[in-house]
């Protein structure tokens, strides 16, 4: 007798194609943004024209570090602080390439710093994505470059003394072709800036506000994952083309999001020729 | 000198490693940490920002290693005790810049809680992998000193004691710790002020035309004097003369250049700290620093009770290195056994210096763990048993390896 | 494979180190260099630059030498083979993506110039104080290979010979020369593209979803893909497994850094060159790399001409370490005399390595000129006087 044929119901990832389903679950803690970030960066990898086969990716080191493990791009996950320089040199090495920085902030500003202001100099044709969480969360909650004035961290236990890094004027200053600004919960405008960022030629940076609710929240007594979220909802404010010298971040002040930069500079490569 | 009672957290305290080195830091004086956040090493950092302010002491945190130790140097010069806290990846970092320390002739103390390696590795577990590292890493000839502390005690002990060391031979010294002893969690006794003793920095106190910053005394060291007390010091990392100034003279190089060894080199036998036990007579002697010799312990007592005769010599000062303890050890032992964990570092120094009279037995391990004993045990029944001068390094053939590489082992995440 | 006659320049010529490793570099197939300046490493990316356009190969200056070697690995991902030159301040720089090189397993060529250390140092002198460094200076256990070449000539081939260990063994390849060599100007002959043996990189040449980056070989080494190719894989600095994806435990530490020790300790035999002169009857030989090999072999010359039986052994291969050789030489001479340009580096390995068999001389060489042979000659003197072994090693004032 013939069995009978079921045809069985196959649970598919929407975001399959750009994701790497074996290595689901991820290793962010609950209410943290970079899973947010990554999921609008997949969406903008499955709208972007691009041929998928042709981009790579490269991570640093931190949590942010780890994105670069679970996009199923060609990726790289390197020295801490040094995406950008081995980014540098995929692309210079064979610019028919898109390349993808996606990194923290403590990797790509502070140990980091001097290649993202360099890379934005020379204009490498690259899309650097910054989730910026105001700490180090990988290692427990220290100061970051980014950690707002008089807010705590494990190594400032009575409130940092040290102004904070505006990257979106450092980019600008030092040349990035494209500077764009979201939090995590603006996910549609985030994913447009993905977008437009990849289809240009030339040094952009999207800088990606994200909670922290594990290190950042729970030290400053700042609440969950959605806490932040609705924080961001009360108090943040798109104005495009702001001047980037007015985007600094006082804790728990207001965030000003938004398109910054959109020029046009010749690459590196394509000086190069 | 003795320790500030300010800066002296005297009882018992039950905490880790990590907190326990914080502390000693503090307590040894040292009045300027730099870092930069690394697993596993941040809890010494931030134990010591939290106790900063009781003596009057101040922690930065840099944007890389680079920029700490860079810090660290200039705060050294600026007249306080200073020190970074890393681990590998850090470490690697700061090579760089432990050259320029040593020709500088900068004190200052550096802890590394290793971890495994090499690059990013297994940041969150142990290894013992930076051995040689700590003392070829950067380019050029020098000498340091690097201390290997097995308890949270001996982290407090031996912090203070590397504070010392750097003041008395104005060079970097590196306490080589792991991932293992920095979060283990133990008593620590640490006593009243009164019973530590400090070594000051060995200032100089003539008028200030006369100075000169690189005339060595008679133990082949220079004395320093504070940036800001008058004396408009010049200090360059160039091969320079005793004032300071860059040379370009070959005899120069070897004169100059030459005591950055010897000052190390020729007080060896008052910088070397070792912990011997029952190797006058050993057939067989474990040879260990750091965690593995605490883990070697119970294959020893094994050893023991199966009626070997087994010695025991623990390397509390790593480097310099004993040469004249192993080459005397080996003219009347059969064997050394060295567990360490990684492929062969400290197993070389131990051949080198047997000079083919005894066999050398290597357990080593991976890193992301400590031995299992047993390893231990077996490796010194066969070093025991064995007959022959074997010439090279015997690797020994772990659990782990034979798990692993040997039977259709799958790994598990 | 034969190289690219596109980057051969064909003939004899009259170079300096520099400039022949640059050449050696391009003869070999590489197409991208990285590089910051420093001194005396900068003629090699003048070279080069100068040949670039028309061999259709890049170059960046980048902002530090981190960022350099960082830059040469990705580089050497999408498929060119690639290059760093520096010196002892810039090697030290690079230890940290050196250790990334190592767990990436990724082939590329560093060539360093030493010159005097520690820190500043002197950086217009020869030195070889880097030695250690190359092999020990990143964190964690591993193992590379470095070669050590004692003119232009061999600055030409130990460069051809680099980029071919590094794609066979797929590890960061050392040409550990110093500025003496580097800036030595002699005749250089460049043989015909159809001469010069090319290893091409290992491809992998299965289907596109059973790629796995670490996935072994039997001689350990695994295969590579290049970027862009559609293979999306996933490499990384911690530990991981076949498919390149990290794992925290110690049965992945193994299973993962055992074999890169293991894939150039096993195949020592075939890594190593020494080049031997008379060392048959020799009662003292004379162990050398690089520069100061010139003066060793004077020195065995001169020192056969007044009756003393002297050999020499030069060390190509300076990593991994020759020990079978020199401990098999150590049971048939008196001692060994090791000149270097520092204060004791791999003469530490020669001890190591005579087993007690012979007594081990040290000359700290180069005061009075790379190519002066007055203190191994009295070295070599002294050893062939000395009749029982003594334990260390002994140094020539």
């Amino acid at each position: 007798m013939e069995t009978l044929k079921t045809k069985k119901m196959k649970e598919v990832h929407p975001m399959e194609d750009v994701l790497r389903m074996n290595r689901i679950p991820h290793i962010w803690c609950p209410g943290c943004g970079i899973g947010l970030a990554v999921t609008a960066f997949a969406a903008a990898l499955e709208k972007a024209k691009i041929d998928l086969n042709k981009v790579a990716i490269v991570s640093g080191i931190g949590c942010t570090g780890r994105v670069a493990g679970y996009i199923k791009l060609d990726s790289f996950h390197t020295t801490h602080g040094r995406a950008i320089a081995f980014a540098t040199g995929i692309k210079v090495a064979n610019p028919d390439l898109k390349v993808v920085v996606f990194s923290g902030d403590g990797d790509l500003i502070s140990i980091g710093g001097n290649h993202f202001i360099h890379a934005a100099r020379r204009n490498i044709d690259m899309l650097v994505v910054c989730v910026n969480n105001f700490i180090y969360a990988m290692t427990g909650g220290q100061v970051a470059p980014t950690t707002p004035l008089a807010a705590y961290a494990t190594t400032c236990p009575f409130g940092s003394v040290e102004p904070p890094i505006n990257i979106p004027y450092l980019a600008d200053s030092s040349g990035a072709v494209y500077v764009a600004r979201w939090t995590t919960l603006h996910i549609r405008r985030l994913t447009n800036s993905f977008i437009e960022a990849l289809d240009k030629k030339g040094f952009s940076v999207v800088e990606v506000i994200s909670p922290c609710p594990q290190y950042y929240s729970r030290i400053n007594r700042l609440g969950d994952g959605l806490d932040m979220m609705k924080f961001y909802h009360d108090n943040t404010e798109i104005r495009h083309g702001e001047d980037t010298k007015n985007l600094d971040i006082g804790f728990q002040g207001k965030i000003i999001m938004g398109k910054f930069i959109d020029r046009e500079r010749p690459s590196y490569t394509e000086r190069f020729d | 000198m003795k320790a500030n009672p300010r800066d002296v957290l005297t009882g018992v305290h039950y905490i880790d490693g990590d907190v326990a080195a914080g502390y000693g830091v503090l307590a040894a004086g040292c009045k300027f940490v730099a870092g930069y956040p690394i697993t596993p090493s941040t809890e010494a950092a931030e134990t010591f920002a939290r106790v900063a302010p009781k003596g009057n002491a101040m922690f930065i945190q840099m944007e890389d290693e680079l920029a700490s130790i860079s810090a660290v140097i200039g705060a050294s010069f600026a007249g306080v005790k200073s020190m970074t806290i890393t681990s590998g990846p850090g470490y690697t970092l700061m090579m760089e810049a432990i050259g320029f320390g040593a020709m500088l002739e900068t004190p200052f103390v550096l802890l590394n809680i290793q971890r495994g390696g090499p690059s990013t590795g297994v940041p969150t577990k142990t290894g013992q992998a930076d051995m040689m590292q700590s003392r070829w890493g950067s380019h050029g000839d020098y000498e340091i000193i690097a201390i290997s502390p097995d308890s949270p005690q001996e982290l407090f002990d031996y912090t203070i004691k590397a504070f010392n060391l750097a003041e008395m031979y104005r060079c970097p010294v590196m306490i080589m710790s792991d991932e293992c002893v920095g979060h283990m969690t133990e008593k620590v006794v640490i006593p009243p002020a009164e019973e530590i003793e400090l070594e000051p920095r060995r200032l100089y106190n003539g008028p200030p035309g006369e100075y000169l910053p690189f005339k060595p005394d008679g133990d082949f060291i220079p004395k320093m004097v504070k940036a800001g007390a008058g004396y408009n010091l010049y200090i360059s990392g160039h091969v320079h003369d005793e004032r300071g100034y860059p040379v370009t003279n070959e005899e120069f190089k070897s004169v100059y250049l030459r005591r950055l060894v010897d000052k190390i080199r020729r007080n060896k036998d008052k910088i070397i700290e070792l912990k011997e036990e029952n190797t006058d007579d050993a057939e067989v002697i474990v040879v260990s620093y750091g965690i593995s010799s605490r883990v070697a312990v119970r294959g020893i007592e094994k050893a023991r009770e199966k009626g070997i005769k087994i010695g025991n010599l623990r390397l509390v000062t790593v480097w310099p290195f004993p040469d004249e303890k192993i080459i005397d050890l080996a003219k009347t032992t059969k064997a050394f056994v060295v567990p360490e964990i990684n492929y062969g570092q400290i197993a070389f120094e131990v051949e080198r210096c047997c000079h083919g009279r005894a066999n050398v037995v290597l357990v080593p391990h991976s890193g992301a763990g400590v031995h299992n004993p047993d390893d231990i045990y077996d490796a010194i029944v066969f070093a025991a048993k064995e007959k022959k001068k074997i010439e090279g390094i015997v690797e020994y053939k772990t659990k782990l390896e034979k798990l692993v590489f040997e039977g259709g082992f799958k790994l598990k995440e | 494979m034969k190289t690219d006659p596109k980057g051969v320049l064909v003939g004899s010529h009259y170079l300096s180190g520099n400039h022949a490793c640059a050449e050696g570099a391009l003869s070999a197939g590489c197409r991208f260099l990285s590089v910051y300046p420093i001194m005396p490493a900068l003629e090699v990316s003048e070279r080069f630059l100068a040949r670039a356009k028309e061999v259709g190969a890049t170059f960046i200056q980048m902002e530090d030498e981190i960022s350099t070697l960082a830059a040469v690995l990705g580089a050497s991902w999408t498929g060119k083979k690639s290059m760093t030159v520096t010196s002892g301040p810039g090697l030290s720089l690079m230890m940290e993506n050196l250790g990334l090189g190592v767990m990436l397993e990724t082939p590329c060529v560093i060539v360093d110039i030493q010159s005097v250390g520690p820190g500043l140092g002197l950086p217009n002198r020869p030195s070889q104080g880097d030695m250690m460094q190359a092999r020990w200076g990143s964190h964690g256990d591993y193992e590379i290979i470095a070669l050590a070449p004692s003119s232009p000539q061999e600055m030409f081939d130990f460069t051809i010979k680099a980029f071919n260990l590094s794609e066979h063994y797929r590890v960061p390849v050392a040409v550990m020369s110093d500025e003496y060599v580097a800036h030595l100007k002699e005749k250089v002959v460049i043989p015909p593209a159809n001469k010069i043996e090319i290893e091409p990189r290992r491809y992998y040449e299965g289907p596109k979803d059973s790629y796995l980056p670490f996935k072994r070989d039997e001689d350990l080494v695994p295969r590579m893909v290049d970027i862009g190719e559609g293979y999306k894989f996933h490499v990384t600095g911690l530990t991981h497994d076949d498919r390149g994806y990290p794992i925290m435990n110690e049965e992945c530490q193994e299973y993962n850094v055992h074999p890169l020790v293991w894939k150039i300790r096993n195949y020592v035999d075939n890594i190593i060159e020494v080049q031997e002169v008379h060392v048959e009857d020799a009662e003292v030989i004379i162990i050398s790399y690089g520069a100061t090999s010139r003066a060793a072999l004077k020195a065995m010359e001169q020192a056969r001409n007044s009756g003393i039986k002297v050999g020499s052994l030069k060390l190509d291969t300076v990593w991994p370490f020759p020990e079978k050789r020199v401990a098999e030489l150590a049971k048939k001479v008196k001692a060994f005399a090791v000149p270097e340009m520092n204060f004791g580096q791999i003469v530490l390995e020669v001890e190591r390595c005579s087993y007690g068999n012979a007594n081990v001389f040290f000359v700290h060489h180069g005061e009075k000129g790379v190519e002066n042979t007055d203190n191994i000659l009295s070295a070599v003197k002294q050893a062939a006087q000395q009749n029982s072994v003594k334990d260390g090693i002994i140094e020539c004032e």
